[in-house]
This record gives C-alpha cells, sequence and structure tokens, in this order.
C-alpha cells in the first residue's frame, strides 16, 4: 500500500510552532523519521492558523526536499496554496486533494495534468458529505469524468470515499468499505482509492486499534493508499500483515523486517 | 489495424552481481562477468533494460569426479586428476569465461583434504587461470566452516562467489565473504519462504543484497524441473514488483542435476528406444539449461562442453 505520512501538519502543536519560528530541524526530523517508519510520501499541511499559507507551503517543501526526494502531497483545500507549492516543489507531487466540485475541478485537474502530478478526489462537494455508499458513487463518477474530459490520466487520481468517525457514522463503516471496491469499476483503468484514516477513530478511545483495524478491513477491500500515522508500529505491522494475507508479498519469517528493506 | 503488445513496467530491478576483480579492481583477472541487473522477464527487451546477458560457468573439481559418467569423462581426459590442468583446458580449449571450483576432496569421504590444501589449491588456480571463479565447499558444514574462509582468504581481493550458505549454515561464510571482498551464494531448497529469508539474515550480517547469489536449487527435467521454474518466476516478479529481499539474481547448477538423471547417462543397451548415450545427456543438460534460462537464471554452472556450446548459441540467439 503506498503511505502517505500524515505527520507534518500545522494543526500538530509542535510542527504550527516550527512553522511560524521557522524551525527547520523539526520538520526535516519529523519527514526523515516518517520515511524510515515505511512512508513512501509526505503531506504537508501548513495548518489552520497559517496566516500566511503561500509562503508558508514553500518554506515547508523547500526545507523536506533538503532531506528526501520522497513525493509531496501538498495539501490545502486552498488551490493557489497548492499552485504555490508547485512553485518551488523538485520532487513528485500529489495535490491533496479536490472535491467533486465543478469549481475546484476546473482548476486543480489542470493543474494536476500541467505538473505531471497525482491527484486525490475527495468524493464530497458544496452540498455536503455524502451520506451513502450511492452518493459516493455519483460523486466518484463526477471527478472520473472532469478527469477524462480534461484528458488527466484515471490512473494517477486517487478516490477518498471520506472516512467517517466510527463514533459518528457508525451505520456508513460498511457504505465507505465497499465503496472502496466499486470506485474501482468506474472506469479502465481503474482510479486508484485512498483513505484519510486517521479520522475513523476521531473523538473515540482506543484509537490506534480502530486505526488499524479498519486499514486491515479496507485493505481487504483493495485500499491502494491511506495517509496515516507511520511511527504508529502496531498499525505498519497490521498492515503488512494484511498485505502478506492478500499474498502482495512473500512470506518469510521476516517478513516484517523484509517490507522495510 | 496493427496489434499493440501490452507492455508490463516494472518499478523493481535485479541486483548486478560482479564476480572478478581485476587489477585496476584490486585482483588479477583479465575480465570480469557481471550477472543480473534486469528491470524485466528474461529476453523480453521492450519491457525494461537487460543489461547482462547469462553466464556459463564450467564446473571442475578438486579430486576426479566419482560420479560422473563416461559421457562426460571423455571430453576432459585425464585433465580430470588434475584441477590446474582441468582448469587450464576449460579456458584454453573450451574459452570458459568463469570456472566453478567444487572442493570435493575436503568432504571426509572423499580425502578429507585440510583447509590449507584448499587455500593452497585456490591460490594455484588463481596464478595458473585468469577468468573469475566461484568456489563451492564440500557440503559438509562443519568441515566448510573452516575450508572456505582459508579459501576466501586466499583469493582475497579476487571477488570470487563463495557458496553455499544454508539457513542453518550462513554467519561463518558470511563474515570471511565480508572480510575478503567476495560475493555470496544463499542456498534454499526449492522454498521461496526460505531463499527470502536467508538473504534478511544474510544482509542483517552487512553483506548487501547485491553481495548475495541465490541458489533456488533446482531439478532437472524430469525431476522437478517445473517447481524450480515457479519458485524463480515468483521471485523475479516479487524482484521486479519491487522486494529488494529476493532481487538477487539466480545461480542453478543445471550439469549437476542433469547429469544425475538416468535418461542423461543410462546406456544404449539397457534402453535400447532411448537413443546413443552420446547425445541424450548433452540434449538433457541443454534442454533444462535453456528452460531455467527463462525462469530468469543468470548463472548456470554447467559439464558438458556440447552442453555448454548449446546453450551459448541459444542466448546469443535471444539477446540479438
Amino acid at each position: 500500500m503506498f503511505i502517505i505520512g500524515e505527520l507534518i501538519n500545522g494543526m500538530y502543536q509542535n510542527i504550527g510552532k516550527a512553522i511560524k519560528e521557522r524551525d527547520k530541524s523539526v520538520i526535516q526530523k519529523c519527514a526523515l523519521l516518517q520515511v524510515k517508519s515505511g512512508a513512501d510520501a509526505l503531506d504537508i499541511n501548513c495548518g489552520p492558523a497559517s496566516r500566511q499559507p503561500d509562503s508558508d507551503i514553500q518554506w515547508l517543501v523547500e526545507v523536506i526536499q533538503e532531506v528526501t526526494d520522497k513525493p509531496l502531497a501538498l495539501d490545502s483545500s486552498k488551490p493557489q496554496v497548492i499552485e504555490s507549492g508547485f512553485k518551488v516543489a523538485r520532487n513528485k507531487v500529489i495535490i491533496n486533494s479536490t472535491t467533486a466540485d465543478a469549481d475546484k475541478l476546473d482548476i486543480l485537474v489542470p493543474m494536476a495534468r500541467e505538473h505531471n502530478a497525482r491527484l486525490i478526489g475527495l468524493t464530497i462537494s458544496a452540498k455536503g458529505i455524502p451520506q451513502n455508499k450511492d452518493q459516493r458513487l455519483e460523486l466518484a463518477a463526477t471527478i472520473v469524468a472532469s478527469c477524462i474530459d480534461k484528458g488527466f490520466p484515471v490512473e494517477d487520481l486517487y478516490l477518498d470515499p471520506i472516512v467517517l468517525p466510527v463514533n459518528v457514522a457508525q451505520a456508513q463503516m460498511k457504505d465507505i468499505l465497499e465503496s472502496i471496491r466499486e470506485f474501482k469499476i468506474i472506469s479502465d483503468p481503474s482510479p486508484k482509492t485512498i483513505v484519510g484514516l486517521s479520522n475513523v477513530s476521531q473523538g473515540a478511545c482506543l484509537r490506534s486499534l480502530i486505526n488499524r483495524t479498519f486499514l486491515t478491513l479496507a485493505a481487504g477491500f483493495g485500499l491502494d493508499a491511506a495517509i496515516l500515522d507511520p511511527l504508529d508500529q502496531a498499525l505498519m505491522d497490521a498492515l503488512i500483515t494484511s498485505e502478506l494475507i492478500l499474498n502482495k508479498h512473500i512470506y518469510c519469517d521476516s517478513y516484517l523486517e523484509a517490507y522495510k528493506k | 489495424m496493427a496489434m499493440q503488445l501490452a507492455l508490463e513496467k516494472w518499478p523493481g530491478r535485479v541486483y548486478e552481481v560482479t564476480i572478478g576483480a581485476t587489477k585496476e579492481e584490486g585482483g588479477s583477472r583479465t575480465h570480469t562477468v557481471k550477472i543480473g541487473g534486469a528491470q524485466a522477464l528474461p529476453f523480453l527487451f521492450d519491457e525494461g533494460a537487460i543489461p547482462n546477458k547469462p553466464s556459463i560457468a564450467f564446473e571442475i573439481c578438486d579430486i576426479p569426479p566419482a560420479d560422473w559418467p563416461q559421457e562426460l569423462v571423455k571430453w576432459y581426459g585425464s585433465a580430470l586428476n588434475d584441477p590446474l590442468a582441468l582448469a587450464e583446458k576449460c579456458v584454453k580449449e573450451y574459452k570458459a569465461q568463469i570456472l566453478c571450483l567444487r572442493l570435493q576432496g575436503a568432504h571426509s569421504d572423499f580425502g578429507d583434504k585440510s583447509p590449507e590444501a584448499e587455500a593452497k589449491l585456490v591460490s594455484q588456480l588463481l596464478k595458473k587461470v585468469s577468468v573469475p571463479l566461484i568456489i563451492l565447499g564440500s557440503g559438509d558444514d562443519a568441515k566448510d566452516n573452516l575450508v572456505l574462509p582459508a579459501c576466501c582468504e586466499a583469493a582475497k581481493g579476487e571477488r570470487c562467489l563463495v557458496g553455499s550458505a544454508v539457513q542453518d549454515n550462513y554467519k561463518t561464510l558470511a563474515a570471511a565473504v565480508l572480510a575478503d571482498g567476495h560475493n555470496i551464494i544463499a542456498e534454499s531448497p526449492i522454498d521461496i519462504n526460505i531463499a527470502k529469508q536467508l538473504n534478511i539474515l544474510i544482509s542483517d550480517m552487512d553483506l548487501p543484497l547485491e553481495r548475495i547469489v541465490i541458489n533456488p536449487t533446482i531439478g532437472a527435467l524430469g525431476y522437478g524441473l517445473e517447481y524450480a521454474y515457479s519458485i524463480m518466476e515468483r521471485a523475479r516478479l516479487a524482484a521486479l514488483s519491487g522486494d529488494k529481499t529476493v532481487a538477487s539474481p539466480f545461480i542453478c547448477f543445471t550439469g549437476q542435476e542433469s547429469w544425475r538423471a538416468k535418461e542423461a547417462k543410462a546406456a544404449q543397451e539397457e534402453f535400447p528406444s532411448w537413443g546413443p548415450e552420446s547425445e541424450r545427456g548433452i540434449i538433457w543438460e541443454t534442454i533444462t539449461s535453456v528452460a531455467l534460462i527463462q525462469a530468469g537464471a543468470e548463472l548456470l554452472v554447467m559439464r558438458h562442453p556440447k552442453a555448454i556450446q548449446k546453450v551459448n548459441e541459444y542466448i546469443d540467439k535471444l539477446m540479438k
């Protein structure tokens, strides 16, 4: 599974402070730690408190690129912040994210195409969060259709079914998991699928256990990528084991270690 | 409409292993042999780079091989009694590019030669011929743990390929290979899980994965060839998909296995309908070898000069 580390986010106190004080050692340490723990890419989010997200994201991109060449997921709901990240990005980029709204798609899909970036599409729109599987599929189809229209390769699109907290929307969990599988049949070649994992345990106790149980199930439904905390070792071990059981890796006694080599 | 081939794009790559070191590299070989490095399945040139062709090593032994049938013996003659003469014959007469020395005589059942004697032989051999060298133990773990380190030291800097490390006995050899700058053969009993595990165990000793060659253990045609084939294929698909722990090149002892087959060596008087044994063994060794080349074998250790010639022709044709 393609792992995007979620920890470089201004909403975390240490990162928010480091952004404000331009303390690059905190950011670089966090980046390297995530990569060492199995992250294939790093999410970059200036956080809600950032007053100059355009320059903050550029600073983050630059200091992270000094220590790793892993892809960077430029995470903002504002297209101009993402565009500003592109101006300094040398690493590969993942746009995080567009919604199914036309005004977003019209800017972000061409932007992804122009920069050869991958694109995360949230199955959400100005009308709100989907309440069931059908609404998710409809929004997903809207995003896929827009990509095809605009000549963006669908295999570089990552559809997110919007994972809701289990203590808020327990009845939707099964729909969310099934959406992961059904997104795949919207087009050929298939779009990829992604979740922002930690949301599933928002406000709950036993967060790590809930996260890894959900991820294990999602892997079984064919999930391609996840934004998560790679420092949660129990989570990473559960993921590796899930993939082993799904015959994605060859077994050996040290299979956990093998995954990290 | 013209047919379009569906091409696979692989993210992974097989490690490239260099056997032998020239003077400039700290050894004394006139050339090196590079194996592996492919970014595609065998001979699928449109799918990725294939920088090196499969290589064939001539197998030689420190003592006259007891189990070689007449059809093999007659091609080497009295040289079989003298490993140095045999090495020279393989290189000069049969144009061997790489040799595989089996130290069978170190085994307690076959003469119990001392580590010093075997190390001396390795030194002499390296002086006698200038091709890269593969060195194999006798198969007796305890004895090999004395003999192979001595040979590694005698060949220090020549970047030989030395084997075999097995799951229950790899530490001594890995340490010796690491200390003296050689590559290692990691042997598993037709078992992909053990092959992977052994590679991890060896790399945990700081011998990098790019210095390991996997001996997956094979069966000859009619004796489990397809098991070996499918294991190698599975490992190779995983390697090309990005699993570095199985991304080592393969060495296959197709000579040894083919000439164990009854069909290769039985006399015509015994099975008249099988045809002359002067052809059968060559065919058996050739077919076993070309099949495993298609499974991904990068280095074959073979015995019959005619079979080696045929397989080399086959490789050259496919590499064109």
